[in-house]
């Protein structure tokens, strides 16, 4: 079989394409099988189908908690990083000034750091401040780690955007707020809606920051790791994080829609506009 | 870019009195509008990591930090033979994943990217999905799937391939392995496919009909050309994996102990910050010159071959 480039495809490669997505999906489909599993052990044949222990989930109160933190901490990151990757990510593809590379180079490094070192840089900075470790400490250190992720989704966002819409607002005698707010956010908010979407997700599922910043508020990941040493809350823990990986996938399909429909929409507008 | 002609019409429109006044140049307004994000990573990350090099120098007595300069932490780093020996263990583990995830996820990024056809960002999509997913949960899993009464052992034995359950699968090196390779393929896909994308086509065309064969027009052409992917890949792969702290804590056991398990203890109940610290600097330093050499390495072996 011949491609269109003279590049032939060859019949084993989709196989294995087929087999690395199987062992991509394995584990975090084998959750939500086990988490329906009538038996506290994780082991097949399976035992038959029950959801009591996602019912068990309901009644307790800890978890609760975590969860309540969870989504604190979560809206606070997404808006943070989502606001100082806007700033940003206008700045890098409107303008152009010295010392641009250095710092984008500087806002993506969290990408290339082991997370473990970000995490004690952290802890040591706000223990020599006196600063007392809370929610408040976490939001802090998850902004700084979702900056990356939101200022990608960002910056493609705001890269293709036709200035010249602005400059015609400006002309038409609109003040520069009202300028943003009626002509650019409506092109640029598919991609902020996204970027919001994706940090929300990464700080729901981040663990080490929060394991070194929380104190005494577990989220729900270091809610988790406390679980993890009993194995008779292994089942509860499956359920949970069958949920918790629901929510992900949810967030991030609707992110990438988002994105997908920003990216068509500045797409159509270039080529209207010739 | 698109932005570049607008700029200038806008500048000639509103000519500046005089000499152009900086405040309202493109790099003024560029800085201020980038100075909060700027900020925040200067004292969120910049600000943090100075502080642990300036600790790493300095030694402690107690509650008490000695701010006088010492090199005691890095000799303490480099020669004790348990951090030693977690420092060899977590460099090898951190090469060996980068080479097996970069070199497992190329031939998908190059499926995607030469046979992707249409569907191109829907399998992109497919692939990154599970790495948006809890990483906790997923190491949670492959703690489940292998382990003595875990989910291979028993499916095998009730498919009656074995009769007692394997032992070697769970707590150790390999494990490590398996689960880091798991966590990082949608890291090293991404970058080698965006490279991928950016070759020009009629230039394989062009090696096939001088007469290149598929492995040879793949050295020759693809491979060279598709390297700074590969290069971003091992970068993002193996520099972040040296000090991963929770997969070698649930599924490494004894022997898969890594040098973050080590950092962290100088935090916890050991409290010897600048020790910690001298750890941290160390392996970072040190996984850096490793990542250094293999992009070397690469660069050679790409030139001879071309």
């Amino acid at each position: 079989m011949s491609g269109r480039h003279g590049i032939r495809k060859s019949r084993w490669l989709p196989v294995y394409v087929t087999a690395y997505l199987a062992f991509l999906y394995l584990p975090i489909l084998l959750l939500p099988i086990f988490s329906f599993n009538n038996a506290a052990s994780t082991t097949f044949p399976l035992a038959g189908f029950t959801t009591k222990w996602y019912a068990a989930l309901w009644g307790n109160t800890v978890m609760l908690e975590a969860a309540r933190n969870s989504l604190i901490v979560g809206i606070c990151v997404s808006i943070l990083s989502t606001g100082l990757a806007i700033c940003a990510a206008r700045a890098v593809t409107r303008y152009k000034f010295r010392g641009q590379r250095a710092t984008t180079g500087l806002l993506m490094a969290p990408l290339f750091l082991p997370e473990i070192i970000v995490a004690v840089s952290l802890l040591m900075i706000v223990l020599q401040l006196g600063i007392e470790l809370s929610l408040a400490t976490v939001i802090l250190g998850q902004t700084m780690f979702c900056l990356p992720y939101a200022l990608s989704v960002l910056i493609s966002g705001f890269d293709g955007f036709d200035r010249s819409l602005e400059e015609a607002s400006l002309d038409l005698g609109e003040t520069a707020i009202g300028t943003f707010r009626r002509v650019t956010l409506p092109v640029v908010a598919p991609a902020i809606i996204s970027s919001l979407l994706v940090s929300f997700t990464i700080s729901l599922d981040e663990f080490i920051l929060a394991f070194f910043l929380s104190g005494t508020q577990p989220t729900l990941p270091v809610y988790i790791w406390g679980q993890l040493r009993f194995a008779a809350k292994l089942p509860s823990v499956l359920a949970l994080g069958t949920l918790m990986i629901a929510l992900s996938i949810i967030l991030v399909t609707t992110a990438e829609i988002l994105r997908r429909r920003a990216e068509n929409r500045l797409k159509a507008g270039a080529a209207a506009h010739g | 870019m698109v932005a570049l002609p607008g700029s200038i019409d806008a500048e000639s429109k509103q000519p500046l009195v005089g000499s152009r006044r900086w405040a309202a140049s493109d790099e003024a307004k560029g800085l201020t509008l980038i100075s909060p994000t700027l900020l925040y990573a200067l004292a969120l990350l910049f600000l943090p990591v100075l502080i642990v090099i300036a600790y790493s120098f300095w030694s402690q007595d107690y509650l008490t930090i000695d701010r006088s300069f010492t090199l005691e932490n890095y000799r303490v780093a480099l020669t004790e033979p348990i951090y030693r020996d977690l420092l060899w263990r977590s460099l090898t583990i951190s090469l060996v994943v980068s080479v097996i995830t970069v070199s497992f996820s190329y031939p998908v990024a190059w499926f995607i990217s030469f046979h992707g056809g249409v569907h191109k960002n829907l399998w992109l999509f497919l692939i990154t999905v599970p790495c948006w997913t809890s990483y906790l949960l997923r190491v949670m899993s492959w703690k489940v799937i292998l382990g003595y009464q875990g989910v291979l052992n028993t499916g095998l034995m009730s498919t009656g391939l074995i009769d007692t359950p394997v032992t070697s699968l769970l707590y150790n090196s390999n494990a490590v392995i398996i689960t880091l390779v798991h966590s990082w393929a949608a890291f090293a896909i991404l970058p080698i496919y965006v490279s991928l994308e950016k070759i020009d086509r009629s230039l394989i065309e062009a090696a096939h009909d001088l007469g290149d064969n598929k492995v040879w027009s793949f050295l020759r052409v693809t491979l060279p050309l598709s390297l700074p992917g590969v290069i971003s890949a091992f970068l993002i792969v193996m520099i972040p994996t040296v000090g991963d702290y929770v997969t070698p804590k649930l599924v490494g056991g004894k022997d898969g102990v890594m040098i973050a398990t080590a950092i962290q203890a100088q935090f916890g109940k050991g409290a010897n910050w600048p020790l910690g610290a001298a750890l941290s600097v160390t392996t970072m330093v040190i996984v850096s010159a490793m990542a250094g050499l293999m992009v070397l390495a690469l660069k050679l072996f790409v030139r001879r071959i071309k």
